[in-house]
């Protein structure tokens, strides 16, 4: 079925049709669509499922990790300040190696208060145990969804997932949707398994009490070995997805006109569509350029990545998110990548707080970061499109961050 | 088909026993000694044993379970006819 | 061989001994006699609290039904998960409890206590309060009652105690209660009574602590006694809105039936520094609180 659905309603459509069984959500912008049409589906009785109405986003997710050791397959969803406020419950839920799939629709931290989109809040949560996809468009939000599903549910995997996707520009924007029904989804993600451990009165157990050194640190080793594992399982099920279906996202990468691309630009979420149009542009000026797309930033790609850009004359990385004090997040996985290939990665933070990077500012950034590895001065990283006036009036002049 | 992982093994799951932290008897400073020829049988010290460290014979009297036991003193403070004593190990 | 306990009281032990909680722990016993009271068809939520420990180290547990371990704040959100999925799974007449100290109720608790009240899960939510962060070394918190010793406040608390009880029954639950460890028949049988009815359900437990309220580990019955007959401790329920003393409180309306508080409070070393003006002061914070109790019992 084609219907025009914004991301946010995608991903509901994704929920109903992956037959989830309990929704536990609080409402804040830009997500509040994806469980508005969720307690509709549900009070329809569209859905056999319970919605729990929580207090706060901590307790959205303790819900969630309630319902889902009760056996449910369960489903939230949230953005920016409900993400970090849930987020002690987070590493529960990914200690407690627990199926969860939950909707990050990505949006700057305050203050000041900002509504639109960034990737720090979720990436902040890159290193807690939970599977990180990443999305670009509504279709994709809800194909994602479904195959996240059957990856952490997998019983070499059973981590949970996060499913990335731009505030406003994916989660409000409509576009046609390809639609599962249920029953069609069900061929592909059968009802969920009693795994890792479902609450059960004739064999009880407690989980997660007090651990002593001589144990603890198995489990974080083998939370790490199941990670490695998700890599295969994600490739598998876009795979079968696609064969199923018809559509399929490259599993961890997606890439566009790299085969004999010399400069490679790597993007994540909605700016690849403007960074696929620049590519397109580029090439017809003469440059050698290509597109990676990240899908997935846990379990980080890192065999396919440097397969893919270590013999790249220029590996331009644009991160719509900033550690404060060290560049963007994915420049410095991928720079620690490839340190020993003669590819120049040029780390480039844009789009902050949701301002706005077109396709020509990718052309921009492209031609200036060539320039920048012609000239060898490529700088640890650099920021893009910041008011230089205005830091000069703030701070008496303006500095570049230090070049390497 | 038989996974080969054990599921209860990759996740903190505890089961239930006795003797979660040993054998606390050996905390004990002063031993609980039930004088049979007092004991009304009233239970009132299995009761209110925060260690379920006293069993109830067949006949229903009380029995310190000395292994777990760590001499707290209520049973002896809570005899209706003082019929257990607390005595220093 | 039967004894005229067990009709009230079952011998079936769920709650296995050797445990790490210290000796006279509260906190132990009124886990226990939980147990007794609701049996196998039990699941026991705890957020971090002195029973994260009393209920053994991995990978053994002294607690013979399900446990669910979760983090401080939650413990309330994640009964209501659980309590909605055994629902839409046909398990729906499995006891889903909260097991929480006063900190996980009173302070960082009770958000989602509030909440979950409020939505009227299918929960029975027990506090046992011994007045205090005992687990971390007995600092205080919203119940420590007026003027009490504790590592944070070494010369007593200045405020007085919350009354979460109140709290919850403003939520218009079904069920809310107190009880005391001197008198588990009057416990037991208030968990029994939450167990039968739906919806969100509500006990508070006074849980006497040997080493945090400073008194010797034999006294713990003995001191939850005198909380009662002093009428520093209510026993009560408020079942479908209506409040019912019970068990001894029922004849403590009376001041001159109630035992002075000092009597209470001089077993206890954290009221070891309490000048004659301060046990004055608590007399009158009792007294007022009975007061108010009259007049409620009266409409």
């Amino acid at each position: 079925m084609r219907l025009v659905l914004t991301g946010n309603y995608a991903a509901a459509y994704a929920a109903k049709a992956a037959k989830v069984e309990v929704v536990s959500a609080y409402p804040i912008t830009p997500q509040t669509q994806v469980v508005e049409k969720l307690s509709e589906f549900i009070e329809r009785g569209e859905m056999n499922a319970r919605y729990i109405r929580v207090e706060s986003e901590h307790s959205a997710m303790a819900a969630c990790i309630g319902a889902a050791m009760a056996g449910a397959r369960v489903f939230t969803a949230t953005s920016a300040h409900g993400l970090i406020y849930m987020s002690e419950m987070l590493w529960w839920a990914a200690g407690a190696r627990l199926p969860i799939v939950m909707g990050v629709i990505t949006r700057a931290m305050a203050p000041p208060w900002s509504i639109w989109s960034d990737h720090c809040d979720l990436l902040s949560l890159r290193d807690i145990g939970w599977i990180i996809y990443f999305c670009e468009n509504a279709q994709e939000v809800f194909d994602t969804i479904i195959q996240a599903y059957k990856v952490a549910e997998n019983e070499e995997v059973l981590l949970p997932a996060m499913v990335g996707w731009d505030a406003f520009q994916t989660s409000h924007t409509a576009e046609p949707v390809d639609v599962l029904s249920p029953d069609e989804v069900s061929k592909y993600l059968p009802p969920r398994r009693p795994l890792p451990y479902v609450i059960d009165f004739e064999r009880p157990f407690t989980h997660g009490s007090l651990c002593y050194p001589d144990r603890y640190m198995e489990f974080r080793y083998l939370m790490d070995l199941s990670m490695s594992k998700a890599k295969k399982a994600i490739v598998e099920a876009d795979e079968e997805y696609g064969d199923l279906f018809g559509r399929k996202y490259g599993g961890v990468l997606e890439k566009y006109l790299c085969e004999d691309a010399e400069i490679a630009v790597v993007t994540m979420g909605v700016l690849s569509g403007d960074a696929r149009y620049a590519v397109d542009i580029l090439r017809k000026e003469g440059y050698k350029v290509g597109l990676v797309r990240l899908r997935v930033v846990r379990p980080f790609p890192s065999s396919e990545l440097k397969k893919e850009l270590k013999s790249k004359k220029l590996v331009c990385v644009i991160d719509r998110n900033i550690s404060i004090g060290r560049g963007g997040i994915l420049g410095t996985e991928i720079k620690a990548l490839l340190k020993n290939s003669s590819a120049n990665v040029v780390n480039v933070v844009a789009g902050i707080g949701g301002r706005d990077v077109s396709y020509e500012d990718i052309v921009n950034i492209v031609k200036r970061s060539l320039d920048l590895v012609e000239k060898g001065e490529v700088p640890e990283y650099m920021w893009y499109g910041i008011d230089k006036e205005y830091v000069v009036k703030a701070v008496g002049e303006y500095y570049e961050p230090p070049a390497l | 088909m038989e996974s080969k992982i054990k599921f209860d093994l990759i996740t903190p799951i505890s089961y239930p026993g006795e003797g979660s932290a040993g054998a606390t008897g050996s905390w004990r400073v002063f031993k609980p000694i039930i004088d049979r020829e007092k004991c009304r049988k009233c239970l009132l010290c299995w009761l209110y044993c925060p260690e379920a460290a006293i069993r109830v014979s067949e006949e229903n009297y009380p029995e310190i379970i000395y292994e777990y036991c760590k001499g707290c003193g209520i049973c002896a403070n809570e005899c209706p006819v003082k019929a257990i004593s607390m005595v220093e190990e | 061989m039967s004894h005229p306990l067990f009709k009230v009281i079952p011998k079936e032990e769920y709650f296995l001994p050797g445990t790490p909680a210290c000796p006279g722990c509260p906190a132990a016993l009124g886990l226990r006699l939980l147990l007794k009271a609701l049996g196998p068809k039990t699941v026991i939520v705890i957020p971090a609290c002195c029973s994260s420990i009393i209920q053994g180290a991995y990978p053994r547990s002294a607690i013979k039904v399900p446990l669910i371990n979760i983090a401080f704040a939650a413990s309330a959100a994640t009964a209501s998960g659980i309590a909605e999925a055994l629902e839409l799974k046909g398990i729906g007449d499995a006891n889903v409890v909260v097991w929480a100290g006063d900190g996980g109720t009173a302070d960082i608790g009770l958000q989602g206590l509030s909440g979950a009240a409020e939505r009227g899960h299918n929960i029975i939510y027990v506090c046992y309060d011994n007045e205090a962060y005992m687990n971390t070394g007995i600092q205080r918190s919203g119940a420590t009652p007026y003027m009490a010793w504790t590592t944070t406040t070494p010369t007593g608390k200045r405020e007085i105690k919350k009354d979460i009880p109140l709290i919850v029954a403003m939520h218009r639950v079904p069920y809310v209660a107190t009880a005391a460890l001197a008198y588990p028949q009057d416990y037991v049988m208030k968990l029994r009574k939450a167990a039968a009815k739906k919806g969100f359900k509500y006990i508070h437990l006074l849980a006497p602590c040997p080493p945090g309220w400073r008194f010797d580990s034999s006294k713990t019955i003995e001191i939850s006694r005198l909380a009662v007959e002093t009428g520093t401790w209510v026993l009560y329920e408020i079942e479908d809105g209506k409040f019912r003393l019970t068990g001894p409180s029922k004849g403590l309306i009376d001041k001159s039936k109630r035992k002075p508080v000092a009597e209470y409070l001089r077993t206890q070393g954290r009221f070891s520094h309490l000048s004659d003006e301060d046990m004055a002061k608590i007399q009158k914070i009792v007294d007022e609180n009975w007061e108010w109790i009259k007049r409620w019992l009266e409409g």
